[in-house]
């Protein structure tokens, strides 16, 4: 008198629907990795080549799209001096190098992921804190390399430690954080005022 | 002279190290455990378990300090820094984990398979080669900390990756090792014999040890770096260390409740398929704001949003079975955590990653300490509270299987480890919840998340007095953690009777 059980109660049922589940939805994850990852290499329209640190770049507001988005503008070599694509990936490369063996992560966000001991660096490039665009360069080189003298605490006794930056290594990291403040973030951070703005 | 002096010195150094030798052993003879209770399966995975308890300590030091910092910046700056006590405090969070999760396949492998381990000698090597690389990684990550801009850095001292920072020497380690263990766990099943349990185990095992691949390569494009990154993290802790716990849990319900296997495996594939069916795509909901594409803002909404379900699911399992036989097990300290777990994933994981995981809020709550309110519950529920309880699991059958239920002596001890560390999580959860809240006004909403915005917002009373509840809600935890240890070491002891019998 062996009653067969009914499908939801069935084990080979449940095995089944848990085996194809899990192969349909790790192939669509598949998929979408090959079209983002292509919709995101450098030099695409989401995230710009990194010769774009040769440009002005500002982050507004866009009605068209109704969210706040990367404006890249007129030129504005980084250092005063214009690199070619492949220089400036170099440069941007020794900063990104630079920025994981000092272990920035573990106090700062990057696209907002990391530690929220200290301030996002997503648009740090376009930061107000940098007073102006003229002083901007100087300025963050000086803070990157000796911190503790050049402290930006906003009154929050919170100094960044000195992690030995060299000036090249230092130049790398404001070029990997003006290439940065290029990509199109959806919108993210949102009413993010720039030091491009007038007041 | 100098001879005199060497001797002197070597005869001191061999002095202290009898010393310690002695201490040892007289520490040895008062914990009063025998090996020879346990399998040389089941000794390989307490061996785990030690060092999981030992890690599980640097974490919470580690998290004190950094705790601490924010209510004190020079409290150890430039000696050890905010970056690198955090690190610690993450990674021997992730490292005593892992350990507590081999501890406890270890620990079901013999019965499940109903043969003897076959690569015993092999895994016990793997155990000391990746203890010993572990030491030598945080001993370079307080020591050395951090390197020039080059590649040599990522290789030896750390790789700067939240929650990956292990350098890629260690990667590679870690890669060997885990494969040792995983030819421990197919070689066995496969001597003895397969179940359900054994079948999800051994594909859950491949897709964990090879997402951890996709977290070993340097990119300079930072959307590409984080796009494989969130592979790792993600899919683990929201997919296959989901699955995993399913299956821990699942065999420890058999075993302390007795409940019938066609029951659990069942129960198992829905889960599976549930989790899975959501965490794979959800892990759309780390992909908002990296500049990948706004598909993303749609997908990883919808399916994280469903991630709450099966959390839910194993609410009821574990109740429900727990319900119909009127709680009657076997080792109350130990299903008392595995209801903690239960609970704790579904609040942590469950509700508290669902208030953030829409788009629309995320914008205003992402990188927020609304992200480490989340992190702190769901890592604690999920997964800490899985592996105490196999801690009690384990130190019962070191003891001699004895009686673990009402009546022992000393009884009030885990009960309030239990309550101190439940107690003491969830205090900086709703802490970590204020300031989150806090910031995604002032720093986000308001400040348009500038420097001046995130510092307003870090200057704010509430922000204030929400790290100092924090900080005091952190040594809550700590005290559960110490009672928890004294608990360990003492539980049983005097304990005569044999335990209950479940069937
Ligand atoms: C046990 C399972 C889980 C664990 C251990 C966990 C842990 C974490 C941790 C530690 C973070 C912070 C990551 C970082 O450092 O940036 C995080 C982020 C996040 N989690 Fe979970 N999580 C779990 C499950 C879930 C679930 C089920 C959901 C959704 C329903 C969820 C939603 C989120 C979201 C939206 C974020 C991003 C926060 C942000 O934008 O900053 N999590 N999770
Ligand atoms: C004594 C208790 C603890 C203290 C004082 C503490 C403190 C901290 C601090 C200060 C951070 C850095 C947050 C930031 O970047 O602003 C942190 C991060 C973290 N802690 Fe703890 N912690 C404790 C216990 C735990 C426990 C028991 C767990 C889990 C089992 C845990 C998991 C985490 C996670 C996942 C993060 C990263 C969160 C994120 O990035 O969103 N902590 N903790
Ligand atoms: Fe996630």
């Amino acid at each position: 008198m062996t009653e067969t059980p009914p499908l939801w109660a069935s084990e080979s049922f449940w095995k089944k629907t848990a085996i194809w589940v899990t192969a349909g939805s790790f192939l669509i994850l598949v998929v979408l990795t090959f079209d983002s990852l292509s919709q995101t290499t450098a030099g695409s329209k989401r995230v710009p080549g990194y010769a774009v640190i040769n440009k002005k770049i500002d982050y507004r507001f866009d009605k068209s799209v109704n969210k706040f988005m990367p404006v890249i503008g007129e030129d504005e070599p980084l250092f005063g001096q214009a690199l070619s694509e492949e220089d400036a990936k170099g440069l941007v490369d020794l900063g990104k190098k630079t920025v994981q063996s000092k272990n920035c992560m573990n106090c700062h966000t990057l696209l907002g992921n990391g530690a929220y001991y200290a301030p996002d660096l997503t648009k740090a490039w376009l930061d107000q804190g940098w007073v102006s665009p003229e002083l901007r360069e100087d300025l963050m080189i000086k803070f990157l390399m000796d911190p503790e003298k050049n402290a930006r605490t906003f009154g929050s006794n919170r100094k960044m430690p000195n992690l030995k930056i060299t000036e090249p290594e230092a130049k790398g990291i404001v070029a990997f954080l003006k290439w940065m403040s290029s990509i199109d973030t959806n919108g993210f951070p949102y009413n993010f005022k720039t030091i491009e703005a007038e007041e | 002279m100098s001879t005199g002096g060497l001797t002197a010195v070597i005869q001191n150094a061999s002095g202290c190290l009898d010393k310690a030798r002695n201490q040892w052993q007289k520490f040895n003879t008062w914990l009063e455990l025998d090996s020879s209770h346990l399998s040389p399966g089941r000794q390989l995975s307490v061996k785990y378990f030690t060092v999981a308890v030992i890690l599980f300590f640097a974490q919470i030091l580690f998290g004190l300090l950094a705790a601490t910092q924010f209510l004190a910046p020079g409290f150890l700056y430039e000696i050890l820094d905010f970056s690198v006590n955090r690190m610690v405090h993450i990674n021997a969070m992730v490292v005593w984990m892992l350990y507590g999760f081999i501890g406890c396949v270890y620990w079901l492998l013999e019965e499940e398979s109903g043969t003897e381990i076959v690569g015993l000698k092999l895994g016990n090597i793997a155990f000391w080669v990746l203890t010993a690389a572990v030491t030598v990684v945080v001993l370079v990550y307080l020591l050395v900390q951090i390197g020039p801009g080059k590649d040599s850095s990522l290789w030896l001292i750390n790789e700067g990756r939240e929650y990956i920072e292990a350098p890629r020497w260690a990667d590679i380690g870690i890669v060997v090792v885990i494969l040792i263990f995983f030819y421990n766990v197919v070689a066995t099943f496969s001597k003895g014999k397969w179940s359900g349990i054994a079948g999800v185990l051994t594909l859950d095992l491949v897709a964990l040890a090879g997402l951890y691949v996709a977290g070993m390569f340097y990119m300079t494009n930072i959307t590409h770096d984080q796009y494989w990154w969130w592979w790792v993290i993600h899919l683990w802790v929201e997919a296959t260390w989901e699955v995993l716990v399913g299956v821990i849990m699942a065999w420890s319900l058999m075993k302390l409740l007795g409940v019938k296997r066609k029951i659990v495996e069942i129960w198992l594939y829905i889960e599976v398929a549930l989790m899975f069916g959501s965490g794979i795509l959800g892990l759309g909901h780390h992909y908002f704001w990296i500049g990948t594409p706004e598909y993303w803002l749609t997908i990883g909404g919808f399916f994280s949003a469903l991630e709450p379900i099966p959390l839910v699911a194993m609410v009821v399992h574990a109740l429900y079975d727990a319900g119909t036989h009127s709680f009657k097990n076997s080792n109350h300290p130990a299903v008392a955590w595995i209801i903690a777990q239960a609970f704790g994933n579904f609040f942590g994981a469950g509700v508290w990653g669902f208030m953030h995981t829409l788009p629309q809020i995320n914008l205003y709550t992402h990188g927020t300490q609304w992200s480490a309110s989340h992190g702190h519950l769901a890592f604690f529920g999920a997964y800490a509270t899985i592996n105490i309880a196999f801690f009690y699991l384990a130190i019962q059958h070191w003891r001699g299987n004895v009686w673990m239920g009402g009546g022992m002596a000393n009884n009030w001890r885990w009960k309030w480890a239990l309550g101190l560390l439940n107690a003491g999580v969830l205090g900086m959860t709703i802490a970590l919840l204020i300031a989150g809240y806090e910031q995604s006004f002032i720093e986000r909403a308001v400040g348009g998340s500038t420097w001046g915005g995130y510092f307003d917002a870090q200057n704010h009373p509430a922000f204030v007095s929400a790290m100092a509840w924090r900080l005091f809600f952190g040594l809550v935890t700590a005290a559960g953690f110490v009672l928890l240890v004294w608990d360990l070491m003492t539980i049983g002891k005097t304990e005569t009777r044999k335990a209950q019998v479940i069937e």
